[in-house]
């Protein structure tokens, strides 16, 4: 009975050592805020078009993939940022040029199709431009750790938090306080409505898109920089989407909030219960905890609630 | 942007079709399947391996016409590093010719050894694969040459013994082991767990999934524990992350040995300078300082003839480890050739030239490789070879050789491997052969 009672509590019991159970907690909390980078993304192109984007996992390779491209050619750091943004920019002309202009009011499961091609698309003309190599990507952001009252936090995990929050706050900037945010946000909620009073959707869409871009640029970097710049980045789109599904498809500060549960809970997870049985549960017990949210909110926690009326 | 990067990925997409290099059956020619993963997430990793075979058919090719007058084509097969696509590569070669494959995954090999011993073809699994399938008397047809996991990590536990001074003193001390949650990573545990009630030091395993993006509740674990020594047993991005990791929480390099497969350029040059000091195992020599590379260079690349890009692999650890891979299947061509009196070698064939490849230290000088590698000399009970070890340091630049070849513990591992092959050989109902 001890021992079931001892795995039960075993997340909690790790606190036993409080040194220990507040590194877990900000490991688990800055993990999290690096999965919410990532989310951010997805959440930007569903909020303005009902899409879900397969790609965006490949998105955030391709804009690291060019960002340590551009430096690995001697290019100085600031222009290579500015090309990688202009390059995604550009992407989000061509796409809405070449896919989504086609398929304005088809069924969801389309535009997703689209984005699966995409993804395939874009992660192969990647590799093929820039080389399958794994790229040390170094845009200074400063590495090692320090030691409060004996907690290790890394410069690289904390740096990550403090630029989601500046990007949340320029998200929130940009969607309540200009223009071309509030006509997202008008087509967001309706787009016969947002068409009827004049906005341009397919200049809404470049600009989501390209927003989505420089989002994925940054998630990239983050991540980028913590383990070079590799095919692989592109999977990291699976753990945002626990991420989603908690924090809500449509909220930018559901898929930060969703982050930090999600990241929490699966660190919490795997060092309480994993030794227990293995290891390595944290990938699915991260799906285990928003299938849980799922089932009490079905619309995430700041998803919008979904009412049909027939 | 790069043109070279371009013709690159042009090539990998030829490769992906499977038409890298003529693959006509002919009177004179020999054909052999490639199995590689020039794209997908392990790409950094399959592309120097696949060249490094390539390669060195090539110069067989270009250098001497082939083997015993026969010329060497090949197919490359894109697996992708996924065991499904190695099994259709399989199915898809097998008919034309193949007398030997080179599956490039453990996964792979495991799903192929019963259809191989089947179609009489031969699975040579150089550094990776099954290892009880080094027992020849049950697995006839699958050869795990030069040496194994499990030799390996008997060969890890040696020199950390050695390092502590005295394996009297492992008495206590802990290790960890970070492993792929693969097949492949789950393969050194049973010799690590017999080893530890040996020698009584307490082995901790921690498993982190494909890719291994992000593994920070594993080294949460590590800083708590505080084991003396790491094991690491990853591929890909998992082994940058780690080494990263390591010395995110003030881990010393120096007592983190990865699996060979964990210690090639691509593993440690993106994490700058934080891999200095960490240490890897192998079986061969590291650089480019050979007779035979430099030949290599000038036979293929010098004379355009080689892969588009390829150059700048030439003396990397995967690629030098591709080289091997392809010396072994050439001199088990020639091995047979010579006892049969034929020019083109047919299963039966190949299977006895591996089972009776026997590579000296003059034969290695002669190839151009002295000191590069041990004599290999395998037998009907033992496709092993022998099995030495070494260990490898990166000083932030290259790869130095830190230790001598460690013979591995054939008195502990041998008959853990002889006690596994009889235990597959009882359920799948086959009867060991007899090897006088």
């Amino acid at each position: 009975m001890g021992e079931i009672l001892e795995f039960i509590f075993a997340p909690i019991l790790i606190f036993e050592s409080w040194r220990f159970g507040m590194e877990v907690v900000i490991s688990g909390l800055l993990a999290g805020v690096m999965y919410s980078l990532v989310a951010l993304g997805f959440v930007l192109i569903y909020k303005a078009s009902g899409m879900f984007n397969f790609a965006q996992g490949v998105l955030v390779l391709f804009a690291a993939l060019n960002l340590a491209g551009f430096i690995g050619l001697g290019v100085p750091i600031p222009l290579a940022i500015i090309l990688t943004i202009g390059i995604m920019i550009l992407f989000a002309i061509v796409v809405e040029y070449l896919i989504l202009r086609h398929l304005v009011n088809q069924e969801q499961i389309i535009l997703f199709m689209a984005t699966i091609g995409l993804a395939f698309f874009l992660s192969a003309f990647g590799e093929t431009i820039w080389g399958s190599e794994v790229k040390k990507l170094d845009v200074g952001i400063p590495q090692g750790r320090f030691e409060p009252f004996g907690i290790q936090i890394q410069y690289l995990e904390l740096t990550a938090g403090a630029v989601a929050a500046a990007l949340v706050i320029c998200l929130a900037i940009f969607f309540n306080k200009t223009k071309i945010g509030r006509a997202l946000r008008a087509v967001a909620d309706d787009h016969q409505a947002a068409l009827s009073v004049g906005i341009n959707l397919r200049t809404i869409w470049i600009i989501v898109w390209a927003v989505s871009g420089i989002v994925a640029l940054v998630a990239g970097t983050m991540w980028g920089a913590k383990s070079g710049v590799q095919f692989s980045l592109s999977e990291i789109a699976l753990k945002a989407l626990p991420v989603l599904i908690l924090g809500g498809f449509e909220s930018i500060p559901g898929a930060i909030i969703g982050g930090l549960i999600i990241g929490l809970g699966e660190k919490l997870a795997e060092v309480g219960w994993g030794p227990y049985v293995g290891g390595a549960i944290e990938d699915w017990f991260a799906y285990i905890l928003a299938m849980v949210f799922l089932v009490f909110r079905p619309q995430g926690l700041f998803g919008e609630k979904i009412i049909e009326r027939v | 942007m790069r043109l070279k990067g371009l013709t690159l990925g042009l090539a990998a997409a030829v490769a992906a079709t499977g038409i890298t290099a003529p693959a006509v059956q002919a009177e004179e020619t020999q054909f052999f399947p490639f199995f590689t993963y020039r794209t997908g997430p392990y790409a950094p990793n399959g592309i120097p391996s696949a060249n490094g075979m390539v390669d060195y058919m090539n110069y067989v090719n270009l250098k001497w016409a082939g083997v015993g007058g026969v010329k060497l084509v090949w197919e490359e097969c894109e697996t992708g590093y996924n065991t499904k696509k190695g099994v259709e590569c399989y199915e898809r070669t097998k008919g034309k010719g193949t007398t030997v494959v080179f599956p490039y995954s453990t996964g792979i090999t495991y799903k192929l050894i019963p259809n191989a011993a089947r179609d009489k073809i031969s699975i040579l699994t150089v550094g990776y694969g099954r290892t009880d399938a080094s027992d020849g008397r049950v697995f006839p047809w699958t050869f795990t040459t030069p040496t194994t996991y499990w030799s390996q990590a008997s060969a890890f536990i040696k020199y950390i013994g050695a390092q502590e001074g005295g394996m009297d003193k492992l008495k206590g001390k802990k290790i960890a082991l970070i492993y792929h949650n693969s097949a492949y990573g789950k393969e050194p545990i049973r010799t690590l767990n017999l080893l530890e009630r040996k020698f009584g030091y307490k082995l901790t395993t921690l498993a982190v999934n494909h890719p291994g993006q992000e593994q920070k509740a594993t080294w949460l674990q590590i800083r708590r524990d505080r084991p003396d020594w790491i094991l690491l047993w990853g591929w890909g991005v998992m082994n940058q992350v780690s080494i990263k990791e390591a010395t995110n929480i003030g881990f010393k390099m120096d007592r983190m040995i990865g699996v060979w497969w964990s210690g090639a350029e691509q593993d440690v040059v993106p994490t700058g300078d934080a891999a200095k000091g960490y240490k890897a195992g192998t079986f061969h020599a590291a650089g480019r300082d050979f007779p035979l590379f430099k030949d290599i260079k000038k036979v293929v690349y010098d004379a355009g003839k080689g892969l588009p890009g390829g150059e700048k692999f030439i003396g990397q650890v995967l690629w030098n480890r591709g080289v091997v891979n392809s010396i072994f299947a050439t001199e088990a061509m020639a091995t047979a050739q010579k006892q049969y009196g034929v020019k083109r070698v047919n299963g039966d064939q190949m299977r006895w030239g591996l089972e009776n490849l026997h590579i000296t230290a003059e034969r290695w000088a002669e190839l151009g490789l002295k000191g590069f590698m041990q004599p290999i000399k395998n037998t009907c009970a033992d496709h092993e070879g022998n099995g030495p070890v070494l260990i490898q340091q990166w000083d932030g630049k290259k790869w130095n050789i830190v230790s001598d070849f460690i013979t591995p513990m054939r008195e502990v591992v041998r008959p853990l491997i002889e006690k596994s092959a009889a235990a597959y050989a009882k359920k799948q109902g086959i009867t060991p052969r007899t090897c006088s």
